[in-house]
């Protein structure tokens, strides 16, 4: 039975089934209870992080499970690393990606080589649940993807869904995989809706899907740039074209067959990718397909990103900074020289 | 000035912090008791266990410095000197305590169930040294400074969820507690009140930065006061203080009161690393020799040999007994299978993910020719 749930609530779901399922699950992180000991506020008014995501969890699991920690996230990652290692399942959240700076160290060289360094005799069974994401007016600190980074780590998974019911059985394959995991979340998708199974389902990590399918032209995208993938096909139909809209939805492992066979089929690739340019998962895939898939191609790849720049505080320049639809219609205008693909 | 006058006394103020951490001693550098209310309750065999263990380390470390220089060791940390630090607080816990060890530790290791030839295999960087067998609760050594006091908060958070009577301990040394990670796993640590030992060794000098060039604080253990917890500074050259202070704060944590910082105060006779460093330049020989005199293995003895407990006879025999341990150890160490890239492949996920078979094929047709 599926019914219409938001984002942020197939995560938190997410969370609350894998808590019943093992004990040895926790979550923490800073104010993900929210309040805690604050006198005059019982655990139901518990608001549950900075956007009401893990709203609930400390009610039903208690503040034994659901920890809120000091502002220190090399402590409190660190930590979790080692209490994954000797018997834990932590959900540890770190409330913005951009804070990755105060704990690299903590993921990079310890969780991510821990299993490597006993000789694979230890496991790291930890998911870094992290916000992504511009278009959020939160400025040039709050608003960055970095997924390029962690994707960069050999020992590390990284996950960056782009729908509800993708969050839901990606987060618990993140949860229960026996490696640490970099579990994305774009905050503006957290009021999305979407349809969203009922009950525990896991979805593989490494596995892309077909968005939408079509013979024309290839379009990866990375999380909330699906919807932009999606926006543009619906008007490339418009132009005669008939657009394959692929989300790998994990970066690491990269579901390289799917774009490959993609890309074989229509013989036009373009890659969306919101964050900085410069090696980042659109070049990483655009690489990927000149390698092994350059007899395919019919035209050059073309990447949509960011400039290399900060994410503008300024409204007007942050949603210029974005990939658009509009964009994406450039870019098929200049693949096939034909400027009338260009919306006016 | 803000008052016609001050307000603040901080002169007393930093006075009085310096007055709460006095150094703990059992034993001086005559092998004399000066406390005997402290005095462990400890067995004859138990005492001569432990200088055992400390003689067997001192051999160790000589034998391990001379295979690295014959190129028949890596990496290596000299540990001579140090070993009522280590050994004394290792000889305080049990079975099911944790060890999160840094580079230096790896006689706690050894004693806490470590194969002898495992850590030889470590420091040659095989893979298999660190596969710590089943039932022994050890990390591997931490490389980066500090990054293991956070997470000895981590594994006793875990050790207190399941409600286990166990603690975990960590080492670092005076370098360590400069780092931030040490600041937020200590405050950690307090704040849910976990039970967690952290043991710092000062050694009185990071690389070749000293002590008083490291803080403007007088002693570390004190560090402990803004994270609210215990904070003991102890006479790291006495093994039975180290001992006495490890043993009670490991009481503690069993008994929910939460982690305890200790600093002992100590001194590595050899270099920082076999890497390079050369102490004559950054060290006094003065300095040197007044360290030595407080040399922990010759008080020991000196303890022992008064109650009649320890013979040069016995010391000889775990001299020899060491020597050939080393030599059996090295031996098992060049009879393991050299390591492959396939290998390496292997033990980074628990399943390998297809984008790395694809390469580990590519290496695996290469190792069959």
């Amino acid at each position: 039975m599926t019914r219409k749930i938001s984002f942020s609530q197939a995560i938190n779901e997410a969370m609350k089934l894998a808590m019943r399922k093992d004990e040895n699950v926790i979550l923490l992180g800073e104010d993900v209870a929210g309040g805690a000991a604050v006198d005059h506020l019982q655990d139901d008014e518990a608001w549950g992080g900075v956007m009401g995501v893990t709203k609930g969890l400390v009610q039903e699991f208690g503040r034994d499970r659901v920890l809120d920690t000091p502002i220190a996230e090399a402590g409190y990652i660190g930590a979790s690393v080692t209490a994954a290692a000797t018997g834990l399942r932590p959900i540890a959240e770190l409330m913005f990606n951009d804070f990755i700076g105060s704990c690299l160290d903590e993921v990079m060289n310890q969780a991510a080589k821990l299993r490597y360094m006993f000789g694979g005799k230890a496991k790291v069974p930890l998911t870094i649940r992290t916000m992504h994401g511009a278009g959020f007016r939160a400025a040039a600190q709050h608003s960055q993807s970095l997924y390029a980074l962690f994707t960069h780590i050999p020992g590390l998974k990284v996950v960056v869904p782009s729908t509800p019911a993708d969050a839901k059985g990606l987060l618990l394959s993140s949860i229960f995989d026996d490696d640490p995991v970099i579990f994305f979340e774009d905050k503006t998708l957290y009021n999305m809706k979407g349809e969203v199974e009922e009950g525990f389902y896991t979805i593989p990590i490494g596995k892309a899907d077909i968005k939408r399918k079509g013979s024309d032209l290839t379009i990866v995208a990375i999380g909330k740039q699906v919807h932009t993938a999606l926006k543009a096909a619906d008007m490339l139909v418009e132009k005669g074209l008939e657009t394959e809209v692929i989300d790998p939805r994990s970066l690491s492992p990269l579901d390289e067959d799917t774009i490959l066979s993609s890309v074989a089929k229509t013989g036009r690739l373009i890659v969306i990718d919101e964050a900085n340019p410069r090696c980042s998962v659109a070049t990483d895939i655009s690489a990927l397909v000149a390698d092994k898939g350059f007899d395919y191609l019919d035209a050059p790849i073309k990447m949509i990103t960011a400039p290399h720049c900060p994410v503008p505080f300024t409204p007007v320049l942050e949603d210029l900074y974005l990939p658009t639809p509009e964009k994406v219609l450039h870019a098929v205008a200049e693949m096939i020289g034909d400027e009338s693909f260009v919306a006016v | 000035m803000g008052a016609k006058t001050s307000q603040f006394n901080v002169k007393k103020q930093l006075e009085k912090i310096a007055e709460q951490f006095p150094t703990f001693q059992i034993l001086n550098e005559e092998g004399e008791v000066v406390n005997e209310a402290a005095m462990p309750n400890l067995s004859d065999e138990q005492l001569k266990e432990l200088m055992r263990r400390m003689v067997y380390t001192r051999v160790l470390d000589q034998r391990c410095i001379s295979l690295n220089r014959q190129g028949r060791l890596g990496f290596y940390a000299p540990t001579a000197g140090q070993e009522a630090s280590q050994i004394g607080s290792q000889f305080a816990l049990e079975k099911e305590d944790f060890i999160l060890p840094a580079y230096r530790d790896i006689p706690q290791m050894i004693w806490h169930g470590l194969p002898l030839y495992q850590a030889f295999l470590f420091s040659r960087g095989h893979f298999h040294g660190n596969q710590i067998p089943e039932g022994v609760n050890l990390l591997p050594p931490q490389i980066i400074i500090g990054a293991q006091i956070i997470q000895a908060a981590g594994v006793a958070l875990g050790i207190k969820k399941r409600g286990e009577k166990a603690v975990a301990i960590t080492y670092t040394g005076d370098g360590g507690a400069s780092q931030g990670d040490f600041y937020e796993g200590i405050n950690f640590a307090g704040a849910f009140n976990v039970p967690a030992i952290f043991v710092v060794q000062n050694n009185r000098f990071a690389i070749s930065t000293p002590v008083e060039k490291q803080s403007a604080a007088k002693t570390i253990a004190q560090k402990a006061v803004a994270a609210g917890i215990p904070g003991i500074q102890v006479d790291g050259m006495d093994p039975l203080a180290v001992y006495v202070a490890v043993r009670e704060a490991r009481e503690r944590a069993i008994n929910g009161e939460g982690p305890t910082l200790i600093e002992t105060l100590t001194f590595r006779y050899g270099p920082h690393t076999m890497a390079g460093d050369d102490p004559t330049r950054y060290r006094s020989k003065e300095l040197e020799d007044e360290w030595e005199k407080k040399d922990p293995i010759v008080r020991f003895r000196k303890f022992l040999e008064k109650k009649g407990l320890w013979s040069e006879e016995e010391e000889t025999q775990v001299i020899e007994q060491a020597k050939e341990d080393i030599k059996q150890a090295i031996k098992k160490a060049d009879e393991t299978p050299k390591q492959k890239v396939t290998d390496l492949m292997d033990i980074m996920y628990e399943n390998m993910p297809f984008n790395l078979k694809e390469q580990y094929e590519i290496y695996k047709e290469k190792e069959s020719k």
